[in-house]
């Protein structure tokens, strides 16, 4: 009787290394054929790589840069100036989506069944409109009909009109606003959008975060004499939290990449920058990778920092 | 006595301190002049004529108009696919259940149905063959609801169990209406619009974005490295990179990596950058089932004799993907509002069809009406994928609460 022998196509051992070197050569081989296609239609197209374009002068404005812009200056420092657009977007909106979802997300716990509703309402109805219509919506019917001139909407230090938002002690001179800080409106409507569009979605991680502090937490705080916020601020958030941050993470990358929507509201951010770039140098492939490497940059900001701050509110088990 | 506790329940919940009657004073106040001012604007100032006269560019963009038969017919079959589907799913609740699973509003949503499709084409000025149109496919709807229920039991059980196969061949051959071939003359891409043209998108990359998602988060979890590390690299670069950029991409140098000059259409290009988009979600909601799964039953069934991919297929899959599905449809419905973005790189979607519109002279100015029927119209989608998904999960669920 001839010993039993392991055909090859059931070895254990070198299977897998089968299955690996096969897909592995798949992938070489796709990448390969891709690549070489790209070099020789940018060869065709007289449009091989090189980065001498981007000191080359601009020759575009920036509407509302916060970098000082000429169109005279180079096309890396229109790139700047546009992530610099875009990191104020960015920054301002984590911290308005923050508080407004903290609040929605607080008040989806009240006690008073009107205003536990209306946090219901609140993120049903934002969260299944996309964002991209609520920017449009805001810029086009909010913010771009707003009255101008002496009809302009005023609150004490703050004025509202058609050429923007006015911070701190606005006076109208000669029919026009002027004060120490002017938000344009297009930035006022991007931000205005991202914020309330990822704060449906940040009070819904608060929420959870919230419901998972057992109930008897609340009560025992309730009956040691703590007031609502008292027991809120000491005893449900520092065990809420440790929940609740891996989830803003997650949240907090998507305002980021939501930001690159600014275009639909003429804001000049760094995808907008990078689109007219492209349309004027043609050079599709350098200024995708400016991109995507930007963006994730930022993410990975973003997420180390969560990181940090998640380390920050993990409970101390003694 | 039941008047005055069903008022003290009212009193507590809205006026339990002072402060919760101040919060709740100001709140209404609020709500009644924002919902006055809304209603105000809805009846006497809004001007509805841009939907009005636009409804069939909304509905299926620039479409030959000798050819519309064709979505006609299309309308016909998933009307009557989905109430017989929709009747059977009634009325017949899981063997193993005694409890009923399917939503007990049910008849209200046939009511809701009824209505909207009876005033829908009275509000949006339809002629009248065209009205008419709809209400027949209503009516066949509930039609065929109703039939289902009353002549399933007769049926023998083989044709209901058999019965979704329809769905995949409708879908085939519905694309094959839409599209043209097979001896019916070819509509190009560029011709679709509207609903139609975010329906197909969406679509599309739903059901091909769900097997790839499985595949890649198999990926992630394999024990193979290299499968692994292709996994975790494709679905953290995809996830790293906002949706714009990536049709960008699609869109300006997918054409660089083909061989010169073979590219297909914008349309499908960017279908297939949704759903490479879409994939990557789709995955971490996959892997996150898979990570909930005790790893004693892939042991059970391995020691059970299944090979590997029968244990997976059969065992793991199913748990995995139950507890993955709200996640899931969550991306499914993130892709279905996604497909907005078309928009910004010139494909007449819904909104793009709206923003092609309102360039018009004649209609400039009228961006809340519009906006507003949009908004409308993705709220209904959105919030019925979600409806049906916890649906399902109450079907699927193999643990129910006792009663």
């Amino acid at each position: 009787m001839a010993p039993s022998v392991t055909p090859w196509w059931r070895n254990r051992r070198l299977i897998p290394w089968l299955v690996q070197a096969a897909v592995g050569l798949l992938v070489l081989v796709l990448v390969a054929f891709l690549l070489g296609n790209l070099v020789q239609n940018l060869a065709a197209a007289g449009l091989l790589l090189t980065w001498r374009w981007i000191g080359n002068p601009a020759g575009f404005d920036i509407a509302g840069s916060w970098l000082p812009f000429s169109a005279d200056q180079p096309y890396w420092w229109a790139l700047l100036a546009g992530l610099v657009n875009t990191l104020r977007v960015v920054v301002i909106g984590l911290i308005g989506a923050s508080i407004v979802g903290t609040a929605v997300g607080v008040a989806s716990f009240s006690g008073n069944a009107l205003l536990r509703g209306l946090a219901r309402v609140y993120v049903e109805l934002i969260r299944n409109i996309p964002l991209l219509l609520q920017l449009v919506f805001w810029y086009f019917v909010v913010f771009l009909s707003l009255p101008g001139g002496a009809q302009a909407i005023q609150w004490p230090g703050v004025v509202l009109a058609q050429s923007g938002l006015y911070l701190g002690m606005p006076e109208l001179v000669n029919g026009v606003w002027q004060a120490p800080i002017r938000l344009s409106v297009e930035f006022a409507a991007l931000l205005t959008g991202l914020i309330v569009y990822i704060s449906a979605f940040i009070s819904e991680v608060v929420r959870g975060g919230i419901a998972s502090v057992p109930k008897g937490q609340w009560e025992a705080a309730r009956a040691l004499g703590f007031s609502p916020l008292q027991t809120l601020r000491r005893v449900v958030l520092p065990q809420a939290l440790p929940v609740i941050v891996p989830g803003l993470n997650n949240q907090y990358i998507s305002l980021a990449k939501s930001s690159s929507l600014a275009i639909a509201c003429g804001y000049a951010d760094l995808y907008s920058v990078a689109e007219t770039t492209l349309n004027q140098t043609g050079r599709a492939v350098e200024v995708m990778v400016i991109l995507l490497g930007a963006y994730l940059a930022m993410d990975l900001v973003i997420s180390a920092l969560m990181n940090a701050l998640n380390r920050a509110v993990q409970l101390r088990s003694r | 006595m039941e008047r005055s506790s069903s008022l003290q329940r009212l009193r507590a919940a809205l006026f339990a301190s002072r402060l919760d009657g101040l919060i709740t004073v100001v709140l209404l106040a609020a709500l009644l002049a924002g919902g006055q001012a809304l209603l105000h604007w809805l009846v006497f100032k809004a001007q509805w004529a841009v939907i009005q006269a636009n409804s069939t560019l909304f509905a299926i963009g620039r479409y030959p108009l000798d050819q519309q038969w064709r979505l006609w017919l299309l309308s016909v079959l998933l009307a009557a696919a989905t109430g017989v589907s929709w009747g059977w799913l009634r009325a017949f609740p899981r063997p193993d259940r005694r409890t009923r699973l399917w939503p007990a509003n049910d008849r209200l949503a046939a009511a809701v149905l009824a209505g909207l499709a009876l005033l829908l084409p009275l509000f949006l000025q339809l002629s009248a063959a065209i009205s008419q149109r709809w209400w027949g496919i209503t009516a066949l709807l509930l039609a065929c609801r109703w039939w289902a229920g009353r002549v399933g039991p007769a049926l023998p059980a083989a044709v209901r169990r058999g019965w979704p196969v329809i769905w995949p061949l409708l879908y085939l051959l519905g694309m094959t209406l839409i599209a043209g071939g097979l001896g019916l003359p070819v509509v190009s891409p560029s011709r679709w619009g509207g609903l139609l043209l975010t329906l197909i998108e969406a679509s599309f990359a739903i059901l091909l974005c769900f097997p790839l998602g499985v595949l890649l988060a198999l990926g992630r979890r394999s024990r193979l490295p290299l499968l692994r590390w292709l996994s975790v690299l494709y679905i953290e670069f995809i996830r790293g990179a906002p949706l714009i950029t990536l049709l960008f991409l699609g869109q300006n140098i997918l054409g660089l990596l083909l061989p010169g000059g073979f590219s297909p259409d914008r349309v499908w290009r960017a279908a297939w950058v949704l759903t490479f988009f879409a994939a990557a979600y789709v995955a971490e909601a996959v892997r996150s089932g898979l990570v909930a799964l005790p790893p004693g039953q892939m042991e059970a069934a391995r020691a059970l004799g299944l090979p590997v991919h029968q244990a997976m297929l059969k065992v793991v899959l199913p748990q995995a993907l139950r507890v993955a599905l709200p996640a899931m449809v969550g991306q499914f419905i993130n892709l279905l509002q996604d497909t907005t973005l078309l928009s910004l790189i010139g494909l007449f979607e819904l909104l793009g069809t709206a923003r092609a519109v309102m360039a018009n002279p004649a209609f400039l100015g009228k961006d809340a009406e519009v906006y507003l029927v949009l908004a409308v119209l993705f709220w209904c989608c959105c919030a019925a994928l979600g409806l049906g998904s916890r649906a399902l999960e109450t079907r699927l669920n193999s643990n129910p609460q006792p009663a």
